[in-house]
């Protein structure tokens, strides 16, 4: 075969590797909403996603205080989250001296590496014990969650920033240097503003995280099915719902819990496609208007 | 900007702003593993991590959990890998920016963001069901290389991205093929950035138990093929903590994935470091 | 004939690497000095030293004096901010921020605390036309710097670094990524500026020296060999070095 055959064959293979993820993604739609459809045409579209009530014994589908539950725990986790990851991207990319740098960064590796279920089983060993001391009531709370859920995503929101902060070109940093600025000033004025679209997309990674975390959120948020009042409330997310009922659902209730996996799917599409339009508008920004 | 605070004052504070949040990063690691090893440790003895697990994990050790997750995890890295990469390959260096090019990428950055238990959903019902693999370590194994799958690909085309074009333009300038350019020259140079995707691919795939728990059944016994049953790690961790079996037992399961992921990063760094002096030739 | 900076016996290192070598060298003020030579040889560091933008680098170690209108800059208790404020600099590759053509040159002015919008405007204006690309620019203000050429970015950056009012203007090969009819439109500039300003300027063209500086010093391996009037050092250099380099000989 000659050279340049070869190079075809390569390059149609390395195509199909390529589209492999776009398939896998075809078939994970196509087979939740197979397992899905049949409990959302059976309980109605509406009724499904602002039900109040889940009560599978009575026939009730409703997920809405789930929905609330898991956007309640990881607005909560965001907020602590992204203050504390961006700050930590920014001190490892510009601060950090490098024998700092030698300890956080592998820090930060190992963070990420912990298994959920580690990190639920501390909450739900140490910081359930602590809440229920400090705040009352069981310790099993949104709150709890977000906590932990903070810790878990932590990890991509400093990584996918720092990355961004680095890309900075060295060259924006010395003009600001040069014409007097402070370090500060040039990260404050120069390299974070350059740096937002992709720590939004850090931002949107971390949220997707929290959104899809299961196991971890389980061992701690209560598992209650309700509209919390207060952030100590006990809450159930959607994905703790299929987790814990999918080892006994039958008919209806076993179809509902692929329909809640098809509205987490249809969520995460969302926030992508936010991400995406953000990052995209400002990139055209960029080319040709103001940062 | 506003003058409130002198520039030069605003510089010391925000310094050890930084440097705090640095700082309580460590600090929670420290608190975490700290804790787990604390209480874990004293657990985890030859016994444990080699004997069979007694009166359903109630007591007795985590061997067959162990030998689980080395076979899970090792099939969703042989499969995830060759994809990831190739992926990786093609996107950065034979894509140009058309519609095929961006599905591809979004797919991969959905595939990224979905959930583990949603993985579990699908893994249940393609490959338990309709493919009738079973609750299976092959079923387990395939749904953790889609998990996988986005990890390897995205490090890898970040690493290769990164190579500098006039390595690339060199190989190319004396007579080599685009495949021997890319084969010799980017991958080699990318290696880092590559192992260090399939490292943490591999941690993902090591520490799901979301995905696998209703993949893989939560069999007590060694799988004896990838078509048996198994239950790794950290999936014994979550039905020991909360079928509330053994608060004993599940410290030395905790303990026992707190150390193996210390190992792998301290690997990582270390062959990454390696692999870059060996390239900047010192 | 006064000086604006003096240096004498520079000697600076990364690390083991010996760059400059005693150096001394006075630059005369309110005029241009070109620093020439071979590629390599530490004039970049040079001007480098002089707004210490070496301290970027932690291998940077430096003995000697470099006195700013009487004042050595590297003294501990010299703040590192000011004197870059009185010392810009112009890069090679042009670098505007990735920000509107007016907040591009505004930034210095604000960095430095002036925020009223009426001033900021006049100021950015006067740059602008200093730097001869006002009537360029003036109705796009609020675009991208990005979107400027090669040749308008580095006017721009040159606006950039007046509008903080420095008192010496550091380019480093200011024209070597432009193409000839913008080079020519900022050497026109350097000698509009030289009335105000102290410019030091390294350039590895010869007829660019010879153009727009009264001053030349030649630099080999990290020493000055020669140093004084363009016109003497081009045409009756005393050095053979200098000659050699002058007429073609290497580099």
């Amino acid at each position: 075969m000659s050279k340049w055959n070869e190079e075809f064959f390569i390059e149609k293979g390395l195509l199909l590797t390529a589209i492999s993820s776009v398939i896998v993604i075809a078939l994970i739609i196509i087979f939740i909403f197979r397992e899905g459809l049949p409990a959302l045409q059976s309980v109605g579209f509406f009724s499904f996603l602002f039900g109040m009530e889940w009560a599978p014994s009575n026939g009730q589908y409703g997920i809405f205080p789930m929905i609330i539950g898991s956007l309640g725990i990881t607005a909560l986790s965001l907020l602590m989250a992204v203050p504390l990851g961006v700050f930590c991207a920014i001190f490892l990319s510009e601060i950090a001296p490098s024998k700092m740098r030698k300890i956080l960064n592998p820090t930060i590796q190992t963070l990420a590496g912990i298994p959920s279920v580690v990190y639920g089983f501390f909450g739900l060993v140490l910081l359930v014990p602590f809440m229920r001391v400090q705040f009352g009531g069981t310790g099993f709370s949104m709150f709890t969650a977000a906590v932990i859920l903070t810790v878990m995503i932590l990890p991509i929101i400093v990584s996918v920033s720092e990355d961004a902060l680095r890309s900075i070109p060295l060259e924006y940093k010395e003009a600001s240097l040069a014409l007097g600025a402070t370090h500060w000033q040039t990260i404050k004025n120069v390299i974070f503003p350059a740096a937002i679209p992709g720590i939004i997309t850090s931002v949107i990674l971390g949220m997707g995280r929290a959104i899809g975390e299961t196991l971890a959120i389980i061992m701690v948020a209560g598992n209650v099915v309700q509209i919390p009042t207060s952030i100590m409330d006990p809450v159930r997310a959607l994905t703790s719902n299929i987790a814990i009922e999918m080892g006994y659902a039958t008919g209806v209730h076993y179809n509902a819990l692929f329909a809640t996996g098809i509205v987490l799917v249809f969520m995460i599409i969302v926030l992508l496609v936010i991400a995406n339009y953000f990052h995209y508008k400002k990139k055209v920004t960029i080319g040709g208007g103001y940062l | 900007m506003h003058r409130f605070i002198p520039p030069k004052i605003a510089q010391k504070i925000m310094t050890g702003v930084f440097w705090a949040s640095g700082l309580l990063t460590i600090l929670i690691l420290l608190v975490i593993i700290g804790y787990v090893l604390f209480k874990g440790l004293p657990v985890v003895n030859f016994e444990f991590i080699f004997a069979d697990p007694v009166n359903s994990g109630r007591s007795g050790g985590i061997f067959p959990f162990i030998m689980s997750s080395i076979y899970v995890t090792l099939i969703a890295v042989l499969v995830a890998t060759p994809l990831g990469v190739g992926a990786a390959v093609y996107l950065s260096e034979y894509a140009g920016e058309n519609r095929l090019v961006k599905l591809i990428r979004f797919g991969a950055e959905t595939l990224s963001s979905i959930p583990s238990i949603v993985f579990g959903l699908f893994g249940l019902a393609f490959f338990v069901i309709y493919l009738g693999l079973g609750w299976s370590v092959l079923a387990g194994g395939l749904t953790l290389a889609l998990m996988a799958l986005p990890t390897i690909l995205s490090a890898s085309e970040v690493s290769i991205e990164s190579i500098n074009k006039s390595y690339a333009e060199g190989s190319l300038a004396l007579g080599a093929t685009k495949w021997q350019t890319i084969y010799k020259v980017v991958i080699p140079a990318a290696l880092p950035g590559i192992t260090t995707g399939v490292i943490l691919g591999m941690g993902r795939a090591i520490a799901e138990a979301a995905a696998v728990l209703y993949t893989v059944g939560a069999a007590l016994m060694i799988p004896t093929s990838i078509m048996d049953a198994a239950r790794p790690l950290p999936l014994h961790l979550y039905i020991l903590a909360t079928e509330g079996l053994s608060m004993d037992n599940a410290w030395g399961t905790a303990a026992v994935l707190v150390i193996m992921i210390l190992i792998i990063t301290v690997v990582t760094n270390t062959l990454v470091d390696r692999y870059r002096k060996k390239m900047m030739g010192r | 004939m006064e000086y604006r900076i003096e240096v004498e016996n520079l000697n600076v290192h990364f690390d083991e690497l010996h760059i400059l070598k005693d150096v001394s060298l006075k630059i005369p003020k309110n005029a241009v000095t070109s620093l020439i030579g071979p590629s390599g040889c530490g004039k970049s560091t040079f001007i480098r030293t002089l707004n210490r933008m070496n301290d970027m680098i932690s291998t940077f170690k430096m003995e000697g004096t470099v006195l700013l209108d009487g004042k050595d800059i590297y003294d501990p208790k010299i703040d590192v901010v000011d004197l870059r404020k009185k010392v810009g600099m112009v890069f090679q590759k042009p670098n505007p921020f990735p920000k509107s053509i007016f907040d591009n040159v505004a930034y210095g002015l604000r960095v430095h605390g002036v925020n009223d919008k009426d001033v900021l405007e006049q100021k950015v204006e006067e740059s602008l036309k200093s730097a001869a690309l006002w009537d360029e620019v003036k109705n796009i203000l609020d675009k991208s710097a990005m979107g400027l050429s090669g040749g308008q970015q580095q006017r721009l950056c040159i606006a950039r670094t007046i509008a903080v009012e420095p008192e010496v203007i550091l380019m480093d090969e200011p024209c070597s990524a432009l193409d000839p009819i913008s080079t020519t439109k900022i050497e026109d500039l350097i000698h509009k500026l030289k009335n105000d300003f102290t410019i030091i300027i390294v350039t590895h063209n010869m007829q660019q020296a010879t153009r727009v500086s009264k001053h030349t010093a030649f630099f080999l391996h990290g020493e000055i060999v020669e140093s004084g009037l363009t016109e003497k050092i081009f045409i009756e250099p005393e050095d053979k070095r200098t000659e050699d380099y002058i007429t073609g000989r290497f580099g």
